[in-house]
Formats: C-alpha cells, structure tokens, sequence
C-alpha cells in the first residue's frame, strides 16, 4: 500500500526524490572552484544573502533559515515549530488555504517549511517567470500568515494521525528512546513533532507567538542558487525579509548533558527483527578535532562498502542490511550514534560485533592505508554534493550558520587533508567510549539483558 | 529528525524507484515543444545502446547500465533472483576481488548503488568527470566476467533476508502490499515481490544466479546512460573501447504471460495491533506505455493530476478540506512499465475517524468522475502543471539517467520522452473521459484495508 501522502508529512513523492539524491555525489576541490563561487549579496535594506548565480536553467532555489528551533516549544506545547512549519503555507494575507496552495500548484512554485531542534527552515523553488509572484508568496507565509481554523484543525488532525502512525514504527520507537535516554531532561529528548496531548494544547494564538518571537532578521540566514543577479536578489530580499521585526526575542538553550551511559533498554514488539540504536557523548561542529572525527567516523561506519560495521557486521557474516555510525553535532549538545537491524536470534551477537569494533577503533584508530582511503573518499565525493540547485542553497545557509566562511567550498578539502594519523589516533580515543553506549532495541531480541526499563515519555 | 536520520543505504532502493520516476516525469520540462533532455544515441556494434546527455553544472558524471531483466523475468520458484543478482555484482571478477570495485570507486571519491524493478536492473555511479574511465572500464568488467563463490554468495544471501524483514515483515503496510500485488494480477508475475518470497530467497543458490547472469547480461541486452560534464564524442571513443569489445550473445525475448479477464473485484484486509492509522486503497489494473491505446497513457497521467495532484486536486480538496474526513487522498498512476499499470486512489481517516463512511465517499467521488467525467478546465490546469513542471527535471543530473533507463528498458523510446510535454499538452477532457472508462471498473479492481486490530 503507499503511503499516505498527508500535506502535513510532505509530498513523499518529493521526499523519496530527495532520498534519492542523497545517493549522488561528485569530486575535486579544484574542479570545482569553477563550477561554484559564492558572492555575498547585501539588500540596500541590509539584508545579507550568499548567491550562486547559475543561469543555465530557468530556476531559483532559495533556503532559509532562522536560529531557534524545537527546542525552544514552551513545555506542554511540544511541536509548536512543528506545527507552524505544517500550516505557515496553509493561507496568508488575503489568500486563504486553498487560495494560497492553488497559486503555488498552478505556478509550480514549491513552498515547504521545516523545524529542527536547533532551527526553523524554509525553502523555495520556483521557475524564473514566476519569481516575483513565488518571493511574494514567501513574504506573505513569513508576516501574514492566516491560520485560519478549518486549516489549522486539518494540520492538528495530520500531525496526530502520523504520530500515531510512527508510536509502532520499530526504528521511530528506537531513535527517540534514545533521545530520551541519553538527554534526559534537556529538550533535545522531546520529540519535534511533539506528542498527541501537546499537540492537541497548541492554538492559533500560540502558532502567532511563534511567528512575531521566533521571525526576526538577527537569526535570519539565506541561501540562493540560480537564475538570478545579485541586484535582482538584493531588492528581492528587501522586498520579501525587509518587514520582518529586526530581532527576534532574546533565547538561550542550556548546554545539554549526555547521560546514562551503559544503559540498555528493550521494547518488547512482536516483530522478526529487532532494531537496534545506540549513542554516547559525541563531538560539537566547532571542535578543533571534529574533522578528524568525521573522517574516524567515516572509517567506522560513516558511509560506503568499506566501513568496518559493514565489513564485520554485513560483508562478513550476512547479519543485517544495514549497519552504520554518524555523528550529530547540535547547537548545545553532541552525540555519536549508531544502528542496525538484524533478526531477533542473532541481536546479541550483532550488537557484540559494534561494541568490539567501537572499542578496536578507540584503541587503536584506524590503520594509515584506511586513512589515506578515507581523505581520499571524503575529499573526492565533496563536488557530489553539487548536483542541484537546492542542495547548494542549502549549503550556502548551513556555511553561514556555523560560521564556516564565504570560502568553504575552496577551503574544505584542506581541513579533512589536514588530518594526520596521529590526529586520527588521538581523536578515536578521546570520542569512542565502549562502555558508556547507551543502547535501546525494539523487537523480540534474543542474547541481551536490559538494564533498566524504558524511560518515561511515551514512545 | 534529522540527527537520527538513517544514513542513505547501499544497494536496491527499488521501493522508491516507480514513485520517483513518476516524480521525475511530473517534473518534466518547460513549455510544450521544448526539448527535454535533448539526448545524443548511438548503438555500437555489439547492440550496446549508449545515451549521453550533456549537463555542464558541475564537473561531475553520472554513469548506469540498465540490463532489460528484471524480477517479472525470473522463473517460477527463484523469486528474488533478479535482485539477489543485483547484490552479487558487487562480488567480484576474475581480475578484481569481491568489494574491489566499491574500494575503487571509494577512492576516487565516487558514490554508487544499483536497483531493481520488475522490469530491468540498474548500475550507477556518479564520480568526477575525469574519472569516468575507470568506472567503464570496471563496469564492463563484470558485465562479462563475473566470478561467484560460495564464501560470498551465502552470506549476502542472508543480507537480502535481512533486507526482505526491515523493507516487508516488519512493515505492516508493506505486508498488505504485497498481498495487495498478488490478488491484483492473477497470472501475470508482477503479482510476486521484487524482493522474492523469503522462502524462495533461502534456496537460491550460486549456480541459479550465475545461470540468470549467463542467460541476461550481455551488451546487446543492455543500455549505458552517462550524463553530465562529458563530450559525447570521448564518451563514444570510451564506449568502443572498453565496452565495445565485449561479444554480443543470443539473450531470450521477453516471454510474459498475459492477464485472463478478470471478472471479480477482490479485497483484502490486514488486521494488526500495529496498525494505528487505517488506511484504504482501491487499484484498477491500467494499461502501461507499451499496451495502452490512443494517448490513454498520457491522458490517464492527467488525470491522476486532476483528482490527486496535490492539495487542491479533488480528492485532497474535497475529502480532506471541505468534508474534512479524510486525513489524507491521494491517486497514483505510472505507465513506465513493460507490461501492465495500475491507477491507484488512497484514503485515511482523520484520526479516531471511521474507514466505511470514508471509503463510501472515495466511491462517491469515483461514480461522479466515470459519470460526469472531468472539465475542460480542470484538464488545462493539470496539463501546465505537469508540463511547466518539467524544467525541475533538468536541475537534479540524475533525474535523466533515471527517465530514460526506465523509458529504453519498458519499450519506450528517447523520442518519446522528448515528446511527452506535446503528448501531455494534446490530451483532451474526452480522452481523459474515454480512458478512465476502460480503467475505472469495479472488476479490475482490489480494494485493500489497513486496520488496527477489531476491539470488538
């Protein structure tokens, strides 16, 4: 059966697109300082906008950005970013909901907001014929959305229905047990999309305080690629930014504590595999270490055939489909984490496999022709990520957000060739800790004892 | 959220790949007469037909072949053979070790993955444009000279079953999917999964794969797509010299058998206490590029957009805003296939809401169409979208290969797909309203429910 292709979710036509374009890539620092450079764009109102002028096909892809996320929803109304990322585009202005969608469908303008727990994003596609009309849209979505009832309620309706949904997915169920496992009370463990009873306590007048706190130029960051001047784009951001409120209300977010370190959990679900999630203290964006962390990573489980989980876990002995580890750098809080999913008889032997692996690379790094592979992948496949429009505007917002400078792109390569073997060494140490994995399976797993039971909060 | 997102995983995304090629054909080009890929062909002389598509963005090379072979291929008992080949592939040749490839690839900074549907079976790397030699050249290697043992067939064969349990047996939706298939076509093989029955799966051995390779991989059964920063003139001189050389050989036509009439309307059902939100399907078996009629193909793709594409085609705007029963509507239709299609309209509840009246107002919304048929109006709305909607396909270097690889390996051809913005734009509300007559009928059709477990 497909899948539900409720508004509130995306179009997951679009999102298996996008899905899919993760699988591309390409490479050479050199080679591509020609396919790319970056101009800063600053509005005559002062907005600023890193541009990649492409004229080669009639589109402009616009993201954005602004710094507060999920992890500020007030308690008792978790999901409000949520939830005004899902109905924001559901009428504005003197466009109501169906008004307001019928012009983006009509003018294949795509519109789409999104909340994570650090930030609030938005993007924009549209044909060049269009791009006053599509900016116009934007501006209205960002200072006059509606929120009218009937859209609202049909929003509230879609968000419960997939919470629902997800409380008997097995890997949903397992990378928010985690969460909350690991970071306790600090709001990065309550879920973005929040819960049935926050959602159902979140009104219109709360999706408004959103709006007028969260929307102001101070946290704003805009990335634009394609067919586009920077003079067209600097009026376009007076135009479309200028009336938002110049600073949005003052935040903080406590840095957070990764805590119960070696505990296991398991939720019994009658099902044949169980899936397993697993983390501990991970390493922030700005570390002086964190690339020789990513390249570590990389060798670990971070990506390829090559990996050592893949190696041991897949390759060698046929235990799952997929085995992997990543790092997930927050704002105010890091962790390295890491999953799999293998049949109920043989979780225990496969969890066993990444615990000796986590400690084989904490102990020893990786070897020196591993590394040279690893530099030699991660510098090669950089120019893959700029196969289209929209993943470059993304970028452009990411460079700004953490601070990367407007020359990234033509510096990046060097930071990861940077890395030494003793760097490598040093860094796998300090960032692999064995003991301290905090470990959660869903399923009827066979060979593990848990710990302790699942934490409160509901799944 | 997107710090526990599943890193994009190796090999066989083939779930994906008929919702994204119907992505990618929404999204097709410009106005009506435009170009849309502007593709450059050529045969060589062992029958290995070649694509380039020229995209200077970036310095970068997308390379596939795509085998006209797939899962509707395979013979009866060794379901899953098509797509455990796919996962062999990746085990080595005489001249390279199993994985070495991959390391290759790896260290050039390349990424790849491979695919599999009913109908063909698909290879793809994409790399820096200067290192597209060295992926012809590894390509073509194991084109000819695959080399299968034991020591890796047996374990990826679990692989696969592990695959089969997170994609199928752990998915309740998926299970009804499948079930759903099977009842759908009544003789024909699309009725059996991609992925194979797993215990199917657990028997197939080395000598069944090797035998299916022998028997389907060969150049003159097989396309090479390369888009990107290339000239086509290098990617011809390349072509010849490393794929060139492979012999052609005698490869089997196509035997798939045909649908009886089918003289009932089915249903099934799945009931699990893991189902928390229902969920309605009804399917019509439709004709596919190859089979259909007149423009039926195309001026049932416009009608797909009419009722479901997006939220404010009919069935979004009248189950979900203005009866505000439904949760989510949609339709579904994709003719890229060698044999049969079938059009598809879904419904959920809001929740707490019931599935019978829901499922009586998706009929309803059905009765009205087949008896007032869709407006001229809504018909040229459609069209611009689908039409104007075009241009994105030309932004992502991949959206190409994918279009065209599907297209050659059904029976279409390039100068289809060059002409579907003209076949899009030439369909007529009374095309629209002759197709769904023949699409539309209660006997064709199988209504599948999604259920969370009976409380009473």
């Amino acid at each position: 059966m497909r899948s539900p292709s409720s508004r509130v979710l995306g179009n997951p036509v679009m999102a298996l697109l996008v899905a899919a374009t993760i699988a591309f890539s390409i490479v050479f620092s050199a080679v591509q300082a020609r396919a790319v450079e970056v101009q800063r764009v600053v509005s005559p109102g002062g907005i600023e906008a890193w541009l990649v002028e492409d004229h080669t096909n009639p589109i402009i892809a616009l993201e954005l950005s602004f710094l507060g996320g999920a992890a500020l929803d007030p308690q008792g109304k978790v999901g409000l970013a949520e939830m005004v990322s899902s109905s924001i585009d559901e009428g504005a202005g003197p466009l109501d909901s169906q008004a307001f969608q019928g012009e983006l469908d009509n003018l294949s303008i795509t519109l789409r907001f999104n909340a994570g727990l650090d930030s609030f994003s938005g993007s924009l596609e549209t044909l060049t014929e269009n791009r006053e009309r599509a900016f116009e849209l934007l501006r209205l979505a960002l200072t006059e959305p509606r929120f009218d009832e009937e859209p609202v309620e049909r929003i509230r309706s879609q968000i419960i229905a997939r919470l629902s949904r997800e409380s008997e997915d097995p890997n949903t169920i397992a990378s928010r047990t985690l969460r909350r496992l690991m970071f306790g009370e600090h709001p990065y463990a309550r879920p973005v999309n929040g819960t049935e009873a926050s959602i159902a306590a979140i009104t219109a007048d709360d999706l408004r305080g959103f709006v007028q706190q969260r929307f102001g130029r101070d946290r704003l960051f805009v990335g634009v690629v394609g067919d586009i001047t920077p003079a067209e784009l600097g009026k376009a951001l007076d135009e479309t930014f200028g009336t938002l409120p110049e600073k949005a209300a003052p935040f903080t977010v406590a840095e957070a504590q990764v805590g119960n370190p070696g505990a296991v959990v398991v939720i019994d679900k009658p099902i044949p595999q169980s899936v397993v999630a697993l983390g501990h203290q991970g390493i922030k964006r700005k570390d002086p270490d964190y690339y020789a962390a990513y390249v570590v990573n990389y060798v670990l489980g971070g990506g390829g055939f090559s990996s050592r989980l893949v190696e041991e876990v897949r390759e060698k002995r046929g235990l799952a489909y997929s085995v992997y580890a990543y790092l997930a750098p927050l704002d105010h809080g890091a962790i390295i984490a890491g999953g799999t999913a293998t049949q109920n008889a043989r979780v225990g032997e496969s969890l066993e496999l990444i615990r000796q692996e986590w400690a084989r690379m904490a102990a020893e790094g990786p070897t020196a022709e591993e590394l040279d592979d690893a530099k030699r992948y991660l510098t090669g496949s950089f120019p893959l990520r700029f196969n289209s429009s929209d993943n470059i505007a993304g970028m452009l917002v990411g460079m700004q957000m953490e601070d990367l400078g407007i020359d990234y792109f033509d510096k990046r390569n060097s930071y990861i060739e940077a890395v030494t073997l003793d760097d490598a060494r040093r860094v796998a140490k300090r960032i692999y800790r064995p003991d301290a994995l905090s470990v959660v399976v869903v399923g009827a797993p066979e060979g593990i004892t848990a710990t302790q039971d699942a934490p409160s909060g509901g799944s | 959220m997107a710090v526990f997102r599943r890193p994009a995983r190796l090999a066989a995304p083939f779930f994906g790949l008929l919702a994204l090629f119907l992505a990618a054909l929404a999204g097709l080009p410009g106005s009506a007469g435009a170009k849309v890929f502007d593709p450059v062909s050529f045969t060589l002389d062992n029958g290995l037909q070649v694509v380039v598509v020229v995209n200077r963005r970036a310095p970068i090379v997308h390379h596939s072949v795509w085998y006209r072979v797939g899962a509707a291929d395979e013979q009866a008992g060794e379901s899953g053979l098509a797509h455990f080949l796919e996962h062999l592939m990746f085990k080595g040749t005489e001249s390279l070790a199993p994985g070495e490839f991959s390391d290759i690839i790896a260290a050039n900074g390349g990424r790849e993955n491979a695919f599999t549907s009913w109908d063909y079976t698909a290879y793809y790397q994409t790399v820096a444009a200067d290192r597209l030699e060295i992926m012809m050249k590894n390509e073509a290697d194991r084109m000819t000279n695959l080399m299968l043992t034991d020591d890796v067939v047996l374990p990826e064969r679990e692989v696969v079953r592990e695959e089969r349990r997170s994609r199928i047996d752990n998915e309740p939706g998926s299970q009804l999917g499948e079930i759903s298939r099977a009842v759908q076509f009544l003789n024909h093989p699309y009725r059996i999964p991609i992925i194979g029955w797993d215990h199917e799966i657990e028997q197939l051995s080395t000598e069944a794969a090797v035998a299916f390779y022998d028997k389907w991989y060969a150049p003159n059964n097989a396309i090479l797509i390369v888009a990107g920063d290339v000239d086509p003139a290098e990617v011809r001189a390349l072509a010849e010299t490393y794929y060139g050389v492979i012999p052609a050989k005698d490869v089997p036509e196509r035997e798939r058998v045909v649908e009886p009439p089918q003289n009932a309307p089915r249903q099934v059902k799945l009931e699990s206490p893991r189902v928390r939100q229902p969920q309605v399907q009804v399917s019509y078996l439709a004709p596919s590029y190859r089979q259909a009629e007149n423009n039926d193909a195309y001026a049932l793709q416009v009608l797909s957009e009419v009722i479901g594409g997006g939220a404010t085609a009919r069935l979004y705007s009248r189950l979900v805003v203005e009866q505000g029963i439904a949760g989510s509507a949609g339709a579904g239709y994709n003719p890229t296939n060698y044999d049969y299609s079938t059009f598809t309209f879904y419904v959920a509840p809001r929740p707490g809401g019931e599935v019978a009246p829901l499922e009586e107002a998706l009929r309803a919304q059905i009765a009205e169409l087949l008896a007032n048929g869709v407006s001229e109006e809504e018909v040229t709305a459609a069209k611009k979208r689908l039409v104007a909607g075009a241009v994105f396909a030309r932004d992502n270097l991949a959206t190409a290969p994918r279009v065209i690889g599907a297209a050659l390996t059904t029976g279409g051809s390039l100068e289809d797909i060059e002409a579907w913005p003209e076949r899009i734009d030439e369909v007529t509300a009374a095309d629209v309203n002759r197709a769904m007559k023949g699409v539309l009928r209660d006997e064709q059709s199988v209504t599948s429910y999604l259920l969370p477990e009976p409380t009473s």
